[in-house]
């Protein structure tokens, strides 16, 4: 176990790397888009009110230059992100192993890492899609953080319902029946959840749709990055060691 | 030579990691993750315990594309 905490967080700090690369190419050009359009509508804010303290980026950017955020702190967060991520995934991949039926190690690597990003990610994400600077409402930073975690509590519940739902049943009725079934159940609970918690449309009237679009795609394909990176690096290490020890 | 090496290296069985030796690892690396993510993830946006806006600041980016709400 302490081997694989450990390959764990090696496979994060090498899939923080990759996402480092992805989000600086793919994502960072939205980022200033978005920014730039936040100060497009503050200036304009201001001189209608000709007066006031806008709250842009730019103000921000006093604490910590654009420069440093999309460079050492886009790096810090991904390398930590990574490191969390992998010593997660370390873990369920070790309840994981031996309990999904006949599959490879680097099969069931495979699994987790995208069983992980649909309920740590993907699910939360269709609910609540990630959004880029000035397409968000300080005042509700409180309720929309609460309603994103739940909506994670949430996600991670009914896919660890799905996983075991889908082991009780292998054996009566075979792999496809019972991943279909249970990947059913686990759509039908999404479905409810989604049209039960509150929705917030809060993109202001002009914002432009292309750089949401791109914003959005580029958090999807970051953390696809980090999951797969994660569990394919994990699975690539978990065989070199089990031929180490032969 | 009826007990020669198998020449392929086929993958050695799965053995399932018995539950009770997990535990005390998930618990370790949860807590770690949680105070990982908590900072990325959180710090400085609907809670804050460090005042200032620089843990925010620091990893901003990051915390935007990871799909975490944000300011």
């Amino acid at each position: 176990m302490p081997d694989l905490l450990l390959r764990g967080m090696l496979a994060g700090v090498v899939a923080g790397a990759l996402a480092i690369g992805f989000a600086s190419v793919f994502g960072e050009p939205a980022i200033e888009r978005a920014i730039a359009f936040e100060e497009r509508t503050a200036v304009s804010d201001e001189q209608a009110a000709s007066h006031g303290h806008p709250v842009t980026e730019a103000d921000a950017a006093s604490t910590v230059a654009r420069s440093v955020q999309r460079t050492v702190g886009l790096a810090a967060g991904m390398i930590g992100l990574g490191i969390a991520f992998g010593g997660i995934f370390a873990v369920l991949y070790a309840f994981a192993r031996g309990r999904l039926g006949s599959m490879s190690d680097r099969g069931t690597a495979l699994t987790v890492a995208v069983l992980a990003f649909v309920a740590l990610y993907l699910v939360p994400f269709l609910k609540y899609p990630a959004n880029p600077p000035a397409a968000g409402a300080a005042g509700t930073i409180q309720a929309r953080t609460v309603a994103y975690l739940v909506m994670l509590l949430l996600s991670v519940l009914t896919t660890m319902g799905a996983v075991i739902l889908q082991r009780r049943l292998v054996r009566g009725r075979g792999g496809w029946d019972a991943s279909l079934i249970a990947a059913g159940g686990f759509g039908m609970a999404f479905a409810m959840g989604a049209l039960l918690m509150p929705s917030f449309a809060e993109v202001p009237a002009g914002f432009p749709a292309d750089v949401l679009w791109r914003f959005r795609i580029a958090s999807v394909g970051t953390q696809l990055v980090l999951w797969l990176g994660i569990g394919l690096a994990f699975g690539m290490l978990t065989e070199r060691a089990a031929r180490a020890d032969r | 030579m009826a007990l020669a090496a198998p020449i392929a290296v086929s993958p050695a069985p799965s053995v399932a990691i018995p539950v009770r030796e997990i535990v005390p690892w998930a618990l370790f690396a949860a807590a770690i993750a949680f105070v990982l993510v908590y900072f990325i993830g959180f710090e400085q946006g609907a809670f804050s315990f460090v005042s200032s806006s620089y843990v925010h600041e620091f990893v901003h980016d990051a915390r935007h594309l990871a799909g975490l709400p944000c300011h």
